[in-house]
């Protein structure tokens, strides 16, 4: 019974209007020519040119960049760690503290998160910058990864790690090469999801930086407060068309392995 | 137990014991602490190096004064309402825009849907900055929305919506909105059509099948949208400084202002404690439903 009636097609178009119109509108003034944000003057690229001259911005992406893959590998190892101690731990002491340890950071405040290692890494004397970032994003990062690593290792057949260890692999060859590629498609949208929160992250980067590091957000915000300006409009496209193309490869990916899959079940059966 | 076992539980626990846990108690400690002109501003310190004598003296000198303090002067206890009721109406509000979404989408012609489904999920993935200050040139004084009212003849003069609790408002139901969809949406998907086309041959209208069998069937869904929603909203700071005026008060903004603006660690820590007793409340209702949901699915 799925027909599109008025009513649906209505609040789909008004839904994805809402959406999509501010970044349409951002992503249409990144291309005019006149200063003003709120008047177009022609279309012209001087603005990513301009951009792309800005030093303060280039630093600030690169440190960021460094951040979101130092911090999202230490996260991926850390978060499939966790997400095994908890499907496959068994008991142990403490357990209930470290499933809570790994649920809470998903719900809290970022300026609570922020705020709390900003004055551990004060107490104990440690100098902020890159690494006191790295730190924190690869923290709440990681529980982010378990969840997802562990939604997929919660739904995997126990009985092939099972037969593995029966024909003489070690409890580590059987993750290796039995465990490990099946939760790998888990393990790798762990990893981008861990990036992105990373690379988006302004409050908590903002509480743990100090001066000597500045992320790209953190340049963004103190930019933003000045006002609208051509130049964030020209960055946030980019970004923007970034994340679109990787959502789109994303999902075209997915869905072509899907359809393999299909395929070689259906010849299977044929074949058998 | 082994030692591989044993490290394998010890270095993710370990971790978070040190960066998560210990924070916390550090926050909770400085929030009984006084405010000091010193580095670091706070007295006292806990000084391990005098031994039982040190803790002694430290433990002696906390009190609860930041707490109530927090309680006598109004702009706290405003603060806090003040975030619950934004948080609150965004959360219905968004609610109210989500659930049709979810529901079209639901309905859609079903090789639209991984369509739609992309659709909602690159909003997901963009920068939160990027999408909050997307809002800033449309809702400013000359901003499209008033070009637009303009336009279609509703308003002669260009509203001041940027910068006030309005602005503020459409911010979090504008960035909000893909937590509230995507649950709905999961729990609509699942839904038996031949239960509703059973309740038109039984008489029911289609309005009174809707209300009947579609709510109460994906009330999971909705409950854990509005969580979603509501439990960060609570604490937001972004979209307050950036789209909210002066008197605009939410509790993430003060407690960032109390930190780096008043250099009042004490105060702020104190201010933390509140906000993360208040979220305890929505965060244990939403898991569990979160556990009803898995439990109903097993």
């Amino acid at each position: 019974m799925r027909r599109l009636t008025w009513f649906n097609a209505t609040s789909l178009t008004l839904g994805f209007a809402f959406l999509y119109i501010p970044m349409i509108v951002v992503i249409v003034y990144s291309f005019n020519e006149s200063k003003l944000v709120t008047v177009w003057g022609g279309f012209s690229t001087k603005w990513y040119g301009e951009l792309l001259q800005n030093e303060a911005f280039l630093d600030a992406a690169w440190v960021t960049f460094k951040v979101g893959l130092a911090s999202s590998l230490i996260a991926t190892v850390l978060g499939t760690m966790g997400a095994y101690v908890l499907v496959r731990g068994g008991r142990f002491y403490g357990r209930t503290l470290f499933s809570g340890m790994i649920y809470a950071p998903l719900v809290m405040p970022e300026v609570i998160t922020g705020l709390s290692l900003l004055l551990l890494f004060i107490s104990i004397g440690l100098d902020r910058g890159l690494f006191t970032i790295v730190l924190a994003h690869a923290t709440f990062s990681m529980c982010y990864v378990s969840v997802v690593v562990s939604s997929r290792l919660v739904s995997f057949d126990r009985s092939v790690e099972e037969a593995a260890l029966d024909l003489g692999c070690t409890p580590f060859e059987a993750f290796r090469l039995v465990t490990l590629p099946i939760i790998a498609p888990a393990v790798i949208s762990g990893w981008l999801l861990a990036l992105t929160l990373s690379l988006d992250d302004l409050v908590i980067a903002s509480f743990v930086a100090g001066p000597s590091a500045t992320t790209l957000p953190i340049k963004v915000f103190s930019s933003i407060r000045l006002g609208v300006s051509p130049e964030i409009n020209a960055l946030s496209t980019i970004l923007i068309g970034i994340v679109a193309i990787g959502t789109i490869a994303a999902s075209l990916t997915t869905k072509r392995a899907v359809m393999r899959k299909q395929r070689e079940e259906q010849m299977a059966e044929q074949g058998g | 137990m082994n030692w591989r076992r044993f490290s394998l539980i010890a270095v993710p626990y370990f971790w978070l014991l040190a960066l998560f846990l210990v924070p916390f108690l550090i926050v909770f400690k400085i929030s009984l602490s006084d405010i000091a002109l010193s580095i670091p501003p706070y007295t006292p310190t806990l000084e391990l190096s005098e031994g039982w004598a040190g803790i002694k003296d430290f433990l002696s000198r906390l009190d609860f004064e930041n707490f109530e303090f927090l309680a006598t002067d109004d702009l706290y206890w405003k603060s806090y309402l003040s975030s619950l009721q934004i948080a609150f109406i965004s959360t219905f509000i968004c609610l109210l825009i989500g659930f049709p979404i979810a529901y079209g989408m639901a309905n859609a012609p079903k090789e639209w849907q991984p369509t739609l489904m992309l659709l909602v999920i690159l909003p997901f993935w963009t920068s939160f900055l990027i999408r909050v200050y997307s809002l800033i040139g449309i809702l400013s004084q000359e901003g499209m929305l008033n070009q637009f009212l303009i336009w279609i003849g509703l308003i002669n003069d260009p509203l001041t919506i940027l910068n006030t609790n309005v602005a503020v408002y459409i911010g979090i139901v504008y960035t909000y909105c893909p937590f509230m969809i995507l649950p709905i949406y999961a729990t609509l998907i699942k839904l038996d059509g031949s239960l509703l086309e059973a309740a038109e041959d039984l008489g029911c209208s289609r309005t009174e099948a809707f209300w009947r069998i579609t709510i109460p069937l994906s009330k999971a869904g909705i409950i854990a949208g509005c969580f979603l929603v509501f439990i960060p909203a609570l604490g937001e700071f972004v979209i307050p400084s950036l789209l909210g005026g002066s008197d605009t008060l939410m509790i993430g903004k003060v407690l960032y202002e109390e930190f780096f603006a008043n250099r009042d660690w004490p105060v702020a820590g104190a201010v933390a404690v509140i906000l993360l007793l208040i979220l305890i409340i929505p965060i244990v209702l939403y898991q569990r439903n979160e556990q009803k949901v898995m439990e109903a699915e097993t």
